[in-house]
């Protein structure tokens, strides 16, 4: 008998002689709370905030400049593919493009990455990214010192976990952001600035519904 | 109203005291009591120290004794949670294993009728003013059963802050474990007296006179604790705190 | 019959292991700070959520009813997982696991893995086993590297080196790092921040030029074959997308049905695990990815008790757990006699469970876990999947002291009584003789009375442990029942 089989014949053993478990009960809140479109992004800015993002809030043509200033300290920065290029228009520095070939180490050379996202989920401060064209490959936010994240408000901005697992895809590879990279592992206390991005900048982007 | 007195056995055999004093109280609240001399032990050390089967016939014992009374006070948190959550499982699975004949039916018919001794003021008769009196200061420790298997929540500390003249302060850590846990003083008598220690500290830089609890098993634990260290601290009942009154006050 | 692996050598009875630790006045205090500061941030974390008990019920349910169906969402898992490029392996012990994952990592011409901390790799000690095998196994997450810098054991299921002050892992970093590659800074003080630099340099260069990494994983969608890391300093990240190569090692247990179950899990979790809205990381994929992520994907689920415990209809809910560490922050046991005297990867009120369940009750260090509590219940309350933590330890006492059914190796046994209960099982037998005899409990009560000038001030034998820190209560002149007699016996 492989085992395989004898893990999942154990299995039919152990549970033969039960009845089904109950139904599971779903009556957990969707959302806690109601909020506006407007109240929701000031929520994620709040949350984002308190985890030691840094915020900003912009429209379409303040974007440019202030990407640039973001950036100022950054000789090299690492764009996905599908960025609008745009967005990139008044910074300075040079542009790297993520290669299949590119090693890790090429990479650990990069001061910034600019990203879009898939999300962001206001109750929790978090982002998340799921490889598609204005995101790239998971490890350009992940070598790079300092990630900078445009979320588009308010059609990227769901309030809660459960609206955020409704609109992923869950066989693409997903990546959720909370504040920096932090540990708690020296006496339970939080430290922000372990080994992903110690900088994350979010930017809140005004994008009117059309 | 007829109630009966589960005085519980460490009461009965250590702490007549509590046992006194809750009948004294019940009856100045107008309350008829009686005490069913066929009762002796829930049968919880057993239960917790892993003989199940030995607790069998005391929970056949304890609920034949009390067989017709609509109420079964008792003062102490861990006893009444001993039959609230466990009786019904203890007979379940002696039924499953072709033991105790009606032992389900008598847990079942039981256990809605046992209530710990703040749980009878407060939601049976309806007081918080059990018109006690007590000129000192106090501090409360919640047992773990009482507080958490119970949920007496603040029933404990409204009674203790209508006593007349009772000042009541808050004791830091208050539900935390006091490191009783039956059995466990014995088997882990290391960690059993740290905790024991770090709770009466709390107690004591409360500079409360008196240690108050619902459970005379945490308090022998915490009175034995102060006073091998000779620690000006006094231990007391809940009840015996109740009883108190200004025409015969305890001291 | 082979005992249960649990990646740790034999342990001496929990009483005399935690006597031990509660003398240790630097262990005392670094965990009393740690667990008080996290308990009473998690208190925060949980209260903004009003429906945290509908959360807690739901997460409950879950996993109750994935466990009784687990063979149905192991296959669909199975099948998830090889359709998305990965591929799956059974391992039945620690043994078979340790095997599967050595030939792995053989396999690829490596000799080094950086590891994703995982408690499953923990309990089967696969680092230990590829060692063995000439294989290098370097722990990322920052409480392992002092963990394993320190040669020192996990003593906390989520921050494995909550045993140690920031002053002590500054020595470690100063005195290790350089034998395990770039060396700590001359002049590293014991800032934190300072601290995290260190290791983020330290291995900045491991994670750079890995090829294999091995991780476990919080959870496991049968639906979709998605796998969810949750972690918080980006050693996660490193590991899973970084490697060509990715091992996960999970205990079948992990697995969940649905996609949109998580999203129950990811609102309990970080909350009663760092006490946080949500962790700063959570990385989930499904197989691979072309162009993204590591090419090769092997997922060994792993047995290695989990069927005995599941055959046990009262033990079964420990494997509900989902390792969040919330009853360990909260026990007063835990907070004194520290991780290591619980002798297994699984410390605190979880692993007085599920140790017992996963190796069986046969050594002094499993036979005296079930009594490693006060019953005081703070586990059950914080629980964010309601295991009824003293519930099962009264079971596995009874286990302990009167024997009986049992599963070890998927084998059903009757279990004798352990040794050394015997004084113990008489006492118990004669109090309750005497407690089912009124007549009886009387006279014995009026002896005690008619003796209580004799108090002794120390007991002798087992009674000693009362009496060298405590002192006996006064006896009475006379028991209640003698009282009421007199007092109230004529009146009904």
């Amino acid at each position: 008998m492989s085992t395989k089989d004898r893990i999942l014949s154990r299995i039919r053993r152990a549970t033969a002689q039960n009845p089904d478990a109950p139904p599971i009960p779903r009556d957990y809140l969707r959302t806690h709370g109601t909020r506006t479109p407007a109240e929701t992004a000031d929520l994620l800015a709040a949350h984002l905030t308190e985890y030691r993002a840094r915020v900003h809030r912009t429209d379409e043509d303040g974007l440019p400049l202030l990407l640039a200033r973001l950036l100022s300290a950054s000789r090299t920065v690492l764009v996905p593919l599908g960025l609008p290029p745009h967005w990139l228009s008044a910074a300075d520095a040079t542009r790297i493009h993520d290669r299949a070939g590119s090693t890790p180490r090429d990479l650990d050379g990069v001061d910034s990455a600019v990203t879009g996202c898939a999300l962001a989920i206001a109750e929790t401060g978090t982002i998340v990214l799921d490889g598609g064209p204005d995101q790239g490959r998971r490890r350009i936010t992940l070598i790079p010192d300092h990630h900078v994240c445009v979320v588009r408000v308010p059609a990227q901005v769901v309030d809660s976990v459960p609206q955020a697992l409704e609109r992923l895809d869950p066989a693409r590879p997903l990546t959720w952001i909370s504040g920096p990279s932090a540990t708690s592992d020296i006496e339970l206390d939080r430290v922000e600035g372990v080994h992903g991005p110690r900088t994350l900048d979010v930017v809140l982007l005004d994008t009117p519904a059309q | 109203m007829r109630v009966a007195l589960f005085v519980t056995c460490v009461n009965d055999a250590l702490y007549p005291r509590t046992g006194i004093a809750v009948v004294r109280l019940l009856e100045r609240l107008g309350v008829d009591v009686d005490f069913p001399a066929a009762q002796s032990c829930c049968g919880q050390p057993q239960y917790n120290t892993g003989y199940r089967r030995e607790a069998e016939p005391l929970l056949r014992r304890t609920a034949e004794a009390f067989a017709g009374y609509d109420h079964v006070v008792t003062p102490s948190g861990s006893c009444a949670a001993m039959v609230r959550a466990h009786y019904p499982r203890i007979a379940r699975q002696a039924a499953r294993e072709g033991r105790g004949s009606g032992l389900e039916r008598l847990a079942e018919e039981f256990v809605p009728r046992v209530y710990e001794l703040t749980e009878f003021l407060v939601d049976v008769l309806g007081v918080t003013d059990v018109g006690a009196y007590f000129p000192h200061t106090v501090t409360y420790h919640p047992s773990c059963h009482g507080l958490r298997t119970l949920g007496l929540g603040e029933r404990p500390r409204r009674l203790l802050a209508a006593v007349k003249g009772l000042e009541l302060v808050a004791l830091p850590g208050a539900e935390e474990c006091c490191g009783f846990g039956g059995t466990f003083a014995v088997k882990n008598p290391g960690v059993s007296a740290a905790m024991g220690a770090d709770k009466t500290a709390a107690a004591l830089a409360t500079g409360a006179e008196v240690l108050c609890g619902a459970d005379n098993s945490c308090l022998a634990h915490l009175d034995g604790t102060l006073r091998h260290a000779g620690a000006p601290l006094r231990t007391l009942h809940l009840a015996e705190i109740l009883a108190s009154a200004e025409e015969d006050p305890l001291p | 019959m082979t005992r249960t692996n649990l990646g740790m050598p034999s342990f001496p009875p929990f009483p005399e292991a935690a006597g031990e630790a509660v003398r240790d006045e630097v262990l005392r205090a670094n965990l009393r700070r740690a667990t008080h500061t996290i308990r009473d941030k998690r208190a925060r974390a949980v209260t903004e959520l009003t429906d945290w008990d509908r959360l807690r019920a739901a997460g409950k349910a879950v996993k109750d009813h994935t466990l009784r169906h687990l063979d149905h969402y192991l296959l669909q898992l199975e099948a998830s997982v090889t359709a998305a490029g990965g591929t799956v392996h059974w391992a039945a012990d620690a043994d078979e696991a340790n095997r599967i994952v050595t030939g792995l990592v053989l396999a690829t011409g490596e000799r080094e893995v950086v590891k994703v901390k995982s408690m499953a790799t923990q309990e089967i000690g696969l680092n230990e086993a590829l060692e063995a095998a000439g294989i290098a196994a370097y722990e990322t997450d920052l409480a392992e590297l002092i963990v394993q810098l320190g040669h020192d054991r996990p003593s906390h299921i989520l921050v494995p080196a909550i045993h140690r002050n920031r002053d002590e892992i500054r020595d470690i970093f100063r005195s290790e790092m350089a034998s395990w590659g770039r060396p700590a800074p001359e002049d590293l003080g014991d800032d934190p921040r300072e601290l995290a630099e260190a290791a983020r340099l330290h291995l900045r260069e491991k994670f750079l030029r890995a090829k294999v990494a091995v991780s476990g994983a919080n959870f496991m969608v049968a639906e979709t074959g998605t796998m969810v890391v949750l972690e918080s300093e980006g050693n996660g990240r490193m590991c899973l997308t970084l490697p060509e190569t990715l091992i996960s090692v999970v205990g079948i247990e992990k697995v969940v049905p649905a996609f949109r179950d998580l999203e129950v899990f990811l609102q309990t979790l970080p909350r009663s695990s760092t006490a946080e809205r949500m962790n700063p990381y959570t990385t989930m994929w499904t197989g691979t990815t072309d162009g993204d992520g590591p090419s090769a994907f092997h997922l060994v689920l792993l047995d290695n008790g989990r069927t005995d415990t599941l055959a046990d209809e009262t033990g079964r809910q420990a494997l509900r757990c989902i390792r969040c560490s919330a009853c360990l922050n909260v026990c007063p046991v835990y907070e004194r006699a520290g991780g290591h005297a619980y002798g297994s990867v699984y410390p605190g009120p979880i692993g007085a469970i599920l140790s017992p369940q996963l190796r069986g009750t046969g050594s002094d260090i499993d036979a005296t876990l079930p009594y490693a509590s006060t019953l005081c219940g703070a586990c059950y309350e914080v629980c964010p999947v309601a295991i009824d933590i003293p519930e099962v330890l009264v079971h596995l006492r009874e286990r302990v002291v009167q024997g009986g059914p049992a599963t070890r190796a998927g084998v059903r046994v009757r279990l004798r009584p352990a040794h050394g209960h015997t004084a113990e099982r008489a006492a118990m037998r004669a109090a309750r003789l005497l407690l089912d005899h009124p007549g009886a409990l009387r006279t014995a009560e009026r002896l005690l009375a008619r003796a209580r000038r004799l108090r002794p001030r120390r007991l002798p034998g087992p009674g000693r442990a009362w009496t060298d820190t405590r002192a006996l209560p006064d006896i009475p002149a006379e028991p209640f029942r003698d009282w009421w007699l007199r007092e109230r016996g004529n009146r009904h």
